[in-house]
């Protein structure tokens, strides 16, 4: 018997998974991986299992389910807590999420866009005036999505360094105390902002909250700092990795980059094959709370599952030559924001910010290039959301 | 062909809506609805994509 692959493994170039992870798509839709701390756990790597596994109400994203499987040492702090939205299962889940269904909706993204596109505009005015050359991530694919998601709750972009620095220990921090250190001082702000709301309120959606929610006694005060918690640090890390990978991507594929800047329509299409093709967050973890019978295989109860989106999203079945980047192609029914009750609940916003971040980028920019060999540019590591550590870019 | 949505499992994740958007919308709490005069889907070979696409399974079609 061969020896089990580790799971997570640094990717070899950022926007291919990793080489290591070649057998595991070879060996069908469902094999296993070994954890760091040697415990076998299931992998799915079929796009048609993971789309059935994933709508299976037989696996739970309960953290505090001591059979919960932990890819990284330090993440044994998130058992601590009950992580909202993404750590809990309905009703919970389905109680918390319909609170917030109507800020996301795509009525409220599309009327959000004048205002992600001036954001867009201002950073790269800022970025033309002071380059060549200019840093992507810390000048634009970070501030982005952190203004847009500071505008949408009514958190004051001017503490943009202190909750970017917490969230950035929280989900990459050296060791477990580090990230609940980080956690405790991100809960910390937020539950001084919302009493400062209930004082004073403004008109972003956690002033909402406290209007609907929490004065009327539905949520409870420690509910809405970790819902704040959440829905801050999703909002702006995981858009952010897009737009720096995505740019990354489209400058090592000059072909497609044409494509795209002689087509202003091919956008929304290219952002899906983007998402697609790059599955940033590769790795999403599931405990199984009955026993389940998949292409021809058991999931026991008590079995850890692990959904590699970049695998799944690139099983040949359901994309031809799914290595090959194709803005043009149809990406439908990708993963990379999952599946089931709990698809990413920002998605649409995620779209909205690709599609104008990148869009406005190439055009004010067109002969935007790297500034130092594509080899020498750092990129994160596999145990995190994947994208660029620093992207440098000259014109 | 007739659409039916169940908005007790819907989740808003809007898919419906941006795959077939000559069928489907969202309602002003974010939960998906037809647009008058599209219950039988309008003959739009989207539909099915559609309901593929939703991720929870809240959409169905009966053929009549």
């Amino acid at each position: 018997m061969t020896e089990t692959i580790s799971f997570p493994q640094d990717r070899t170039c950022p926007y291919h998974p990793p080489t290591n992870y070649r057998p595991l798509r070879e060996s069908g839709p469902l094999s296993h991986v070994a954890l760091y701390d040697g415990r076998r756990i299931w992998a799915v790597t079929g796009h048609t299992e993971a789309r059935a596994l994933l709508v299976d109400g037989r696996l739970s994203a309960d953290r505090q389910n001591p059979a919960f499987p932990i890819t990284l040492e330090r993440f044994e702090a998130v058992r601590r807590v009950r992580t909202p939205l993404i750590g809990v299962d309905d009703p919970e889940h389905n109680t918390q999420r319909r609170m917030l269904i109507p800020s996301f909706s795509v009525k409220r993204t599309i009327a959000l866009r004048p205002q992600i596109q001036r954001i867009v505009d201002e950073l790269l005015d800022r970025m033309l005036a002071q380059g060549p050359p200019a840093e992507l991530v810390s000048a634009f694919a970070l501030p982005v999505p952190s203004m847009v998601i500071c505008l949408l709750l009514g958190v004051p972009y001017a503490d943009h360094e202190f909750f970017e620095e917490r969230s950035h220990r929280l989900l990459r921090g050296r060791s477990a105390e580090e990230s609940e250190e980080a956690r405790l001082e991100l809960e910390g702000y937020l539950a001084g902002l919302i009493a400062t709301k209930e004082k004073t309120p403004g008109d972003g959606l956690l002033d909402e909250l406290i209007t609907e929610r929490l004065r009327t006694g539905s949520l409870r005060h420690e509910e809405l700092v970790r819902l704040a918690m959440v829905l801050l640090v999703a909002g702006h890390e995981t858009t952010a990795n897009m737009i720096s990978l995505g740019t990354f991507t489209l400058l090592e594929h000059p072909d497609q980059l044409a494509q795209l800047k002689a087509d202003d329509n091919l956008i929304p299409t290219a952002v899906e094959e983007l998402l697609r093709f790059l599955s940033i967050a590769d790795g999403m973890l599931r405990v199984a709370t009955d026993d389940i019978e998949i292409a021809g295989r058991t999931i026991r109860a008590g079995d850890g599952v692990m959904f590699s989106t970049s695998m799944i999203n690139r099983d040949e079945a359901a994309y031809p030559a799914p290595d090959e980047l194709d803005l043009d192609r149809s990406a439908r029914h990708h993963v990379a924001f999952g599946f089931g009750v709990h698809q990413c609940l920002g998605q649409n916003l995620a779209r909205a910010e690709m599609e104008i971040a990148l869009r406005s980028l190439f055009r004010r920019i067109p002969d935007l290039r790297l500034a130092v060999p594509a080899a020498e540019i750092p990129f994160k590591p596999g145990h995190t959301l994947q994208g660029m550590i620093e992207l440098p870019l000259a014109w | 062909m007739r659409i039916t949505i169940d908005t007790n499992v819907c989740i808003g994740a809007g898919q419906c809506a941006l795959t077939a958007p000559s069928v489907f919308t969202q309602d002003d709490d974010g939960f998906s609805a037809l647009l008058p005069g599209r219950e039988d889907g309008g003959g739009d070979p989207l539909v099915r994509e559609a309901v593929r696409a939703c991720p929870v399974q809240a959409i169905k079609i009966t053929e009549e």
